[in-house]
């Protein structure tokens, strides 16, 4: 991470289309594992159930093997972003990740309405009226439209619980 | 004349109060889905899918399919006023439609492209109309070796036909398959590549990939550049209106080829974006004006925006008539077929009449409102791209997951979702088709069971894909498709020695 002090760099394009070469290979791998444990023969009831699978596999494996040669014999060098970008998408991935996580315990609803918050008021430095207006607001009309009117429930935490919704 | 009596009954299934209502509210969803970056027909349809859980499916479907047109009008005004596309297939029309807002001809632009949209649209339902009871009743006959080998045409058409690198595209393909595997095998009853993990016992939902790659993905892309927009006034009257409907007629050879192309890409599952940029490429090198274009010629907006909307419609006639879906928004509704509990494919259009011909002429009636309210209501939707996208991008965020979280009332598939968003950007970021990828998460089963079932009959010899004319006709098919670049290439380079001439430089659109 020593390059980050720079603006202008980033991670070569490189060498992230080769690390999802691998990634997707390994995923192959894994599904060859898997398929091999269910049975890749024959069995009373015809193929197996890991008969399929067992050759998606196998080209998941092979394609990717020949996306990572051709990715590394690729001679330029562009950057796959630069960090500053990087730096955007994290900073909009992070709070996603914790608005994610927090919303089997606090429900949708409040969790959406920090998110909302925060980002408006982190990303876009809104007036505390308006950031308030639309955290409140958004999650009450997605209430009205998605429980009240499409009868599509949606996961609740304790502050629902205490105003009985 | 059956189908006709069929297509009247359609229409008064289509006119009933409650489908119209059903069918503006879907309009206007979807041109909003379509002007907005990071939600796309795909993901818009997907999210909305839980809310018509407890609609008829006729009314169900009427609605998510005019979401589908209304993001289908609504990329044309991302494009044309921001030179930002809304949605993938607007790319093309960016490139004449912006120039135009730019001197001023917004209204014609706008105008031009909605009009080519319907069009587009309008050739492909007739043919629609025509062909898929035909083709359905000829796919009725169908065992399991030939439903494979449709399966492995669609699959193989991506492969030969995308202008993605062919090997991405099998990785990412191959990726959907084995994502369809986990799970419960549905032949044996057996568990499989679930290593013990009780969340994946009922395999990965397909909806959940789609909010994901294509709803967080596109904004995690999005939110790379921070957007700001600096877009044109849209002002469309009646005298503009009319003005470019005079105009129009003078093309119609570009529509009538365009229309074309849209609906054949859109039947082979190549889909609206390629056809889109097709059809552009196609005008540029035929019209006299060629050299215009990308300064603002209307032909350049006729072209793309007639060969998408005919394309996104065609995609509908396999998904319909055959199962297999043509687009990643197909596909998406074909899983809305699942789940109201109708079974995708030929026997549809026997079981199924109301349902079918209504969704056929819903989509008449769709296309004809989609055109009114989009000619009305440009300057509203416009105004929507002016919300600050830091306001907009929590929304759509915390759209997706209502979305995700719905399909099975499970907060695991809103973390899966956020997981296949990362997954989308790093694919999309490195080229990695996405559409193959929904579509074998969407056929993955029904293809291995069709597999399995033909090599169970012929106690494992592959040549059951090939042992009678049908079955290896569509084989042979999908192999030209799979191999298409190498046989193109090698017939170009035959016929350039056979002439003595060196290769000519690339055409421009491919």
């Amino acid at each position: 991470m020593s390059a980050s002090t720079d603006g202008n760099l980033g991670p070569s394009h490189k060498l992230v289309e080769a690390g999802v070469a691998l990634l997707i290979g390994a995923a192959g791998v894994v599904v060859i594992i898997g398929s091999i444990k269910a049975g890749i023969g024959w069995g009373a009831e015809g193929p197996r159930a890991g008969f399929f699978p067992f050759y998606i596999g196998l080209f998941i494996v092979l394609a990717s093997v020949i996306n990572l040669v051709s990715a590394l014999r690729v001679r330029h060098h562009h950057l796959f972003a630069e960090w500053s970008q990087l730096g955007h998408v994290m900073s909009v991935l992070i709070p996603s990740a914790i608005f994610v996580g927090a919303m089997p315990f606090i429900g949708l609803y409040v969790s959406s309405a920090l998110f909302i918050g925060w980002f408006m008021r982190r990303l876009g430095k809104y007036r505390w009226l308006t950031v308030l207006a639309v955290a409140i607001g958004a999650p009450v009309i997605t209430y009205l439209v998605f429980e009240r009117w499409f009868l599509v429930p949606l996961p609740k935490g304790p502050l629902e619980d205490w105003l009985g919704l | 004349m059956e189908e006709l009596a069929n297509l009247f009954h359609g229409f008064a299934v289509a006119l009933m109060p409650f489908n119209i209502l059903v069918m503006v509210i879907g309009i206007v969803l979807g041109v909003i889905i379509g002007v907005l970056p990071g939600l796309g027909g795909a993901n818009g349809v997907a999210i909305l899918l839980p809310l018509t859980f407890s609609m008829p499916p006729t009314s169900a479907i009427i609605m998510l399919s005019c979401i589908y047109w209304g993001a289908l009008f609504g990329g044309a005004i991302t494009s044309i006023l921001f030179n930002i596309p809304g949605e993938p297939w607007s790319v093309a029309t960016t490139f004449d439609g912006y120039p135009m807002a730019q001197k001023g001809k917004a209204g014609e632009a706008l105008t031009a492209a909605f009009t080519s949209s319907f069009v587009g649209a309008l050739f492909a339902i007739i043919m629609i109309t025509l062909v898929a009871p035909l083709v359905a009743r000829f796919a009725l006959e169908f065992g399991p070796a030939e439903k494979f080998a449709v399966y492995f045409l669609a699959f193989c058409s991506f492969v030969g036909l995308s202008k993605e690198p062919p090997f991405k595209t099998v990785a990412a393909m191959m990726l959907g398959f084995a994502l369809a595997a986990v799970g419960l095998d549905s032949m044996t009853g057996q568990l499989r590549l679930t290593f013990g993990f009780t969340e994946m016992l009922n395999g990965f939902d397909f909806l959940i990939a789609v909010i994901g790659l294509f709803g967080i993905g596109e904004i995690l892309l999005t939110m790379e550049d921070g957007l700001s927009f600096r877009g044109n006034n849209a002002k469309i009257n009646l005298r503009v209106v009319l003005h470019t409907w005079k105009e129009l007629p003078r093309y119609w050879m570009t529509s009538l080829r365009s229309s074309v192309i849209g609906c054949w890409m859109g039947i082979t599952p190549a889909g609206a974006t390629p056809a889109s940029f097709m059809s552009y490429g196609i005008a540029k090198r035929v019209s006299k004006n060629g050299k215009n274009f990308g300064q603002g010629e209307i032909e350049g907006v006729i072209a793309p925006e007639t060969a998408a909307h005919a394309a996104g419609t065609a995609a509908l006639l396999p998904m319909l008539s055959l199962g297999v879906p043509g687009s990643p928004t197909a596909a998406v509704l074909l899983g809305g077929l699942l789940i109201w509990g109708l079974q995708p494919g030929p026997m549809l259009f026997v079981e199924q009449k109301e349902f079918v011909w209504g969704l056929i002429a819903s989509m008449y009636l769709g296309n004809v409102v989609g055109l009114l309210i989009v000619l009305t209501c440009v300057p509203i939707f416009a105004a929507i791209l002016r919300i600050p996208f830091s306001i907009v991008a929590p929304l759509i965020l915390v759209l997706c997951a209502i979305g995700a979280y719905s399909v099975h009332n499970s907060t695991f598939d809103v973390m899966l979702m956020l997981v296949f968003g990362v997954i989308g950007y790093l694919l999309k970021k490195c080229n990695y088709p996405l559409a193959p990828l929904v579509l074998a998460i969407v056929l993955g089963d029904k293809a291995e069971e069709a597999f399995r079932q033909s090599l169970l009959a012929s106690q494992g010899a592959l040549g059951v894909f090939f042992s009678n004319g049908l079955v290896g006709t569509i084989m042979a098919l999908g192999l030209i498709a799979l191999f298409w670049s190498p046989i193109n290439e090698g017939f170009t380079r035959l016929r350039s020695a056979a002439t003595g001439r060196p290769r000519p430089a690339g055409p421009d659109y491919e």
